[in-house]
């Protein structure tokens, strides 16, 4: 819709367009059909590969013994060799707020769109906050943010985060209040709009009333682990959280992994995002399966799909030059436009930057971030050159086709300055051309 | 004051080019140097003048944000004159240490908008400096009521006034939501306008939801604002998107910088005293000449410039203007500005020399507003053509600082009476002069007319 909309943008690449509009229904069946065909396919996917789905609330017994059935009756008991906790994680609503799924909702409600309000308050401005965001101003809405911390954005690394703000705040419909809570909100009600009640996040005086038409609550996920039966095997939860160790390992009480039980994704808190899940329980299968393998989470990539996209992997500058300090390295920041890249032009697109954080000394990459044109794919890169532990120098002679936006990554290898050489070919024989 | 718009466009007469208007903008900076030497590490960044007529410009956009290390050359912000978008270069080396007026303000031209650091540990210095100086005033909020001029290809010279919607009793009424007056609702695009627009929004009664204010309350408000005729600050009409083309019926839209100059010169005008002159031209010659070359991109105007020209070669009184009231200038060069429509208003064009080929570019550059300060500050006489709309004939309003202007209608064929007693039909148009009649006489005028009848109906020179 944005684009469609974007007269500026259409007439500069010659295009005419009539006013674009929208069928809020159509809208929200295709995001509903979506989310059912996936999980349909998967289901499929899991009975095709002979796995037997056991439909019910599960919980643990003891060692190698789960109980499962509906929630008030007893139900079934099976045995497995390994137990794999992979319950998730439901949207936090923080005490005070009242949610009625319809003017005060969560990102679940939001996802089914049954309605566009006027004016809609988004607490928390992290990326789902901002996904919504970008949606919601999009069909034509007017968003307001609020957020705890001083900064908007607060989890990006700053440099990306006040260019976001920039492109994806300020120029769009959008007002924000920085270091509050919303300690009390209530529904719309016989007329009157949802009121809420702000208070300064450190002092704790009341600071302002909004008066909007809907609220969406999007201040984080909480785990989904009530009910487990973990005090059978002595494990204390954290914050809701299943404590784990590297290899997913649950931990009980003493800090000892629990043998044969693990836990994974949003569950355990180490990285609440879906491919980190996955991950995980790909390392864990590897464990069961007789080879040991540790996740390293620093090469794993996250993304905020805006428009344009954020995407990141490894470390912030803050964060690096923090560990550099700490062990006394030295930090680099290479740093390229979108601008100077021929498919962002071609595109009109050429708003967008990305940044690498090296060690100049032995090139090791610390930490890659990109705000553009569809960043969440060309993260990869980066994040694969970081799980095999890639330096700059072996990977900056490589080639990438153009025209295409993957060479604003080049771009980034190659502004490099590296001092140690690149090493040998990794292969041993030359591969004839 | 003067928008001139030249076209260095002659033949015989010497050619010399007008010094570009950058001049001016270059002696704020030097004077500017001089100035912050005794400061020597932090630097103001000043509001250029574009244009000898420029006052005041807005900031379109800040290409560095606070921080930044700038190179000197770079561009550093966007401003809007009255004509065109121009991107503004720092003379220095430096770090943007803090921007004074932000995205959208407005200040007059050489009041500063932001301050360069030399070193980074001035930049802390520099942003004291900037909370401390009281930022130079930014132009009154939006004035008299004005409509949107159409988009597209009309051009109009007289922008049409729209009543304004009379207020409501806005003083008296108290707020609904707001418990009594003690809070005001505004929804976050009301906020940005009544921000941008210069609106307490305390005085907007709101018309959303529960009394709330929305962009629209705040716009009419702003509309209505009593103030003292003073240019008008840009506002966009609709959501984040381009302002639907054509005029919102019952809207009051104040001007941009573009329409707020074309305003100030119209009235300027009025103290000019002029006079007209009419001519009918008959055209078959040259519309055959402009069958032939059309395809080159040569356009009517385009020929009616340079038949103006040729004209003026031979009647230098016509080429003259008053700029003092006391004086003839008689210009050196023939600069020929055509009048050219643009979203938004209108606006004048130069085309160099004899490079036609070059008349299309600079047109659309008129259009997209991307005009170069030489390009157009110094026209002598100005051709305004609305022959393509059908019209027959109409009289221009003189341009501030030049002599004359000439207004085309169209060419129709017509029933004439020949010379030798029979009734023929010939392509006749209309040409109007206005001009100043300070410094150009009616029997100078009318001669000068003769002249280039004579030129137009025999076109051979046209085109060499």
């Amino acid at each position: 819709m944005r684009d469609l909309q974007n007269e500026h943008h259409m007439k500069a690449l010659g295009l005419q367009v009539a006013a674009a509009g929208y069928d809020r229904q159509g809208v929200a069946d295709h995001a509903n059909n979506l989310a059912t065909k996936i999980r349909n396919n998967l289901t499929n996917s899991m009975k095709a590969l002979g796995v037997d789905i056991l439909t019910g609330v599960g919980s643990i017994l003891g060692p190698h013994k789960v109980q499962y059935g509906k929630l008030d009756s007893p139900g079934n008991i099976v045995t497995a060799k390994d137990i794999i906790i992979a319950t998730g994680s439901v949207p936090f609503v923080p005490k005070g707020i009242e949610v009625d799924g319809k003017t005060v909702i969560t990102s679940d409600h939001a996802l089914k769109l049954e309605s566009v309000p006027d004016w809609i308050a988004i607490v928390g401005s992290g990326y789902i906050g901002l996904e919504f965001s970008d949606v919601y101003t999009a069909l034509g809405s007017e968003v307001t943010f609020i957020e705890a911390l001083d900064q908007l954005m607060p989890g990006f690394d700053p440099e990306i985060g006040k260019l976001a703000q920039r492109v994806l705040i300020n120029p769009r419909k959008i007002d924000y209040h920085t270091g509050v809570f919303a300690t009390k909100i209530t529904p719309a009600k016989n007329g009157k709009p949802v009121t809420i009640e702000l208070i300064d996040a450190k002092t704790k005086e009341p600071k302002d009333i909004l008066e909007v038409d809907a609220a969406l609550i999007a201040t984080g996920r909480a785990p989904f682990t009530d009910g487990l039966g973990l005090d059978s095997v002595h494990v204390e939860r954290k914050r809701g959280f299943v404590p784990v160790d590297e290899r997913m390992r649950v931990l009980d009480f003493k800090g000892d992994p629990v043998p044969h039980l693990y836990c994974i994704g949003d569950a355990n808190g180490k990285m609440m995002l879906a491919h980190a899940a996955s991950a995980q329980g790909i390392s864990v299968v590897e464990q069961l399966t007789g080879r040991d393998h540790v996740l390293n989470h620093l090469s794993i990539p996250a993304a905020c799909f805006t428009h344009p996209e954020i995407s990141m992997v490894g470390l912030t500058e803050p964060q690096a030059r923090e560990k550099a300090e700490k062990e006394g390295f030295e930090v680099s920041v290479a740093k390229t436009s979108f601008k100077a890249n021929t498919k962002a032009l071609a595109e009109n697109e050429g708003e967008g930057l990305a940044k690498l954080i090296y060690r100049p000394d032995n090139g090791e990459i610390l930490g890659v971030h990109i705000f553009g044109l569809h960043a969440a794919d060309l993260i990869h890169e980066a994040s694969n050159a970081i799980a095999l532990g890639t330096r700059i120098q072996d990977i900056k002679l490589a080639v990438h086709a153009h025209p295409t936006l993957s060479e604003v990554i080049d771009e980034l290898f190659k502004s490099a300055k590296v001092k140690a050489h690149a090493s040998g070919p990794i292969v041993n024989e030359p591969v004839a051309v | 004051m003067a928008l001139f718009l030249q076209t260095t466009f002659l033949t015989s007469s010497s050619s010399l080019r007008q010094k570009p208007r950058l001049s001016s903008w270059a002696s704020h900076i030097s004077s500017s140097r001089a100035r912050t030497r005794v400061h020597a590490k932090i630097r103001e960044i000043f509001m250029p003048a574009l244009s000898s007529t420029m006052t005041e410009g807005k900031i379109v956009s800040w290409v560095k944000s606070e921080g930044d290390k700038l190179s000197k050359g770079e561009s550093v912000v966007v401003v809007e004159s009255d004509k065109a978008d121009m991107d503004v270069e720092t003379f220095y080396d430096g770090y943007l240490a803090a921007i004074m007026v932000e995205e959208g303000g407005v200040a007059a031209v050489g009041s500063a908008i932001a301050l360069l650091a030399e070193s980074q540990e001035e930049i802390e210095e520099a942003k004291s400096k900037a909370a401390s100086s009281s930022p130079t005033p930014s132009s009154a909020p939006a004035s008299a009521p004005v409509s949107e001029s159409t988009t597209g290809s009309d051009a109009v010279e007289k922008a049409v006034v729209v009543v304004p919607q009379s207020p409501s009793a806005m003083a008296s009424a108290v707020h609904p939501a707001s418990e009594g007056g003690k809070r005001v609702v505004a929804s976050p695009y009301a906020k940005k306008l009544a921000k941008e627009l210069k609106v307490d929004l305390g005085r907007v009664i709101g018309s959303g939801p529960n009394g709330r204010i929305v962009a629209k309350d705040v716009e009419a408000v702003a509309a209505v604002a009593t103030e003292l005729g003073s240019p008008a600050a840009k506002v966009s009409a609709a959501p984040a998107v381009q302002a639907p083309p054509g005029i919102e019926l019952g809207s009051v839209v104040p001007f941009t910088t573009m329409q707020g100059a074309v305003s100030r010169n119209m009235l300027e005008s009025l103290s000019v005293p002029t006079f007209r002159v009419g001519y009918t031209i008959t055209t078959d010659a040259l519309d055959a000449l402009y069958k032939k070359i059309k395809s080159k991109g040569v356009t009517m105007t385009a020929l009616l410039a340079k038949a103006t020209a040729l004209a003026l070669v031979k009647h230098p009184a016509i080429n003259s203007s008053c700029r003092d009231g006391n004086s003839f200038t008689y210009n050196s060069s023939i600069n020929i500005a055509v009048a050219v429509a643009i979203d938004g208003g209108f606006d004048y064009t130069l085309f160099f020399k004899m490079l036609i080929r070059k008349w299309k570019e600079l047109v659309d550059k008129a259009r997209a507003k991307q005009l170069q300060p030489q390009e157009y500050n110094t026209g002598t006489f100005t051709l305004s053509n609305l022959g393509m709309f059908g019209v027959d004939r109409f009289d221009a309003i003189l341009p501030p600082g030049t002599g004359a202007i000439m207004a085309v209608g169209a060419s129709q064929p017509t029933v004439v009476a020949t010379k030798d007693g029979r009734i023929g039909m010939k392509s006749q148009m209309q040409v109007n002069v206005t001009a100043d009649h300070r410094v150009i006489y009616g029997a100078d005028l009318a001669a000068f007319l003769q002249t280039l009848a004579k030129i137009i109906e025999d076109p051979k020179d046209l085109t060499f």
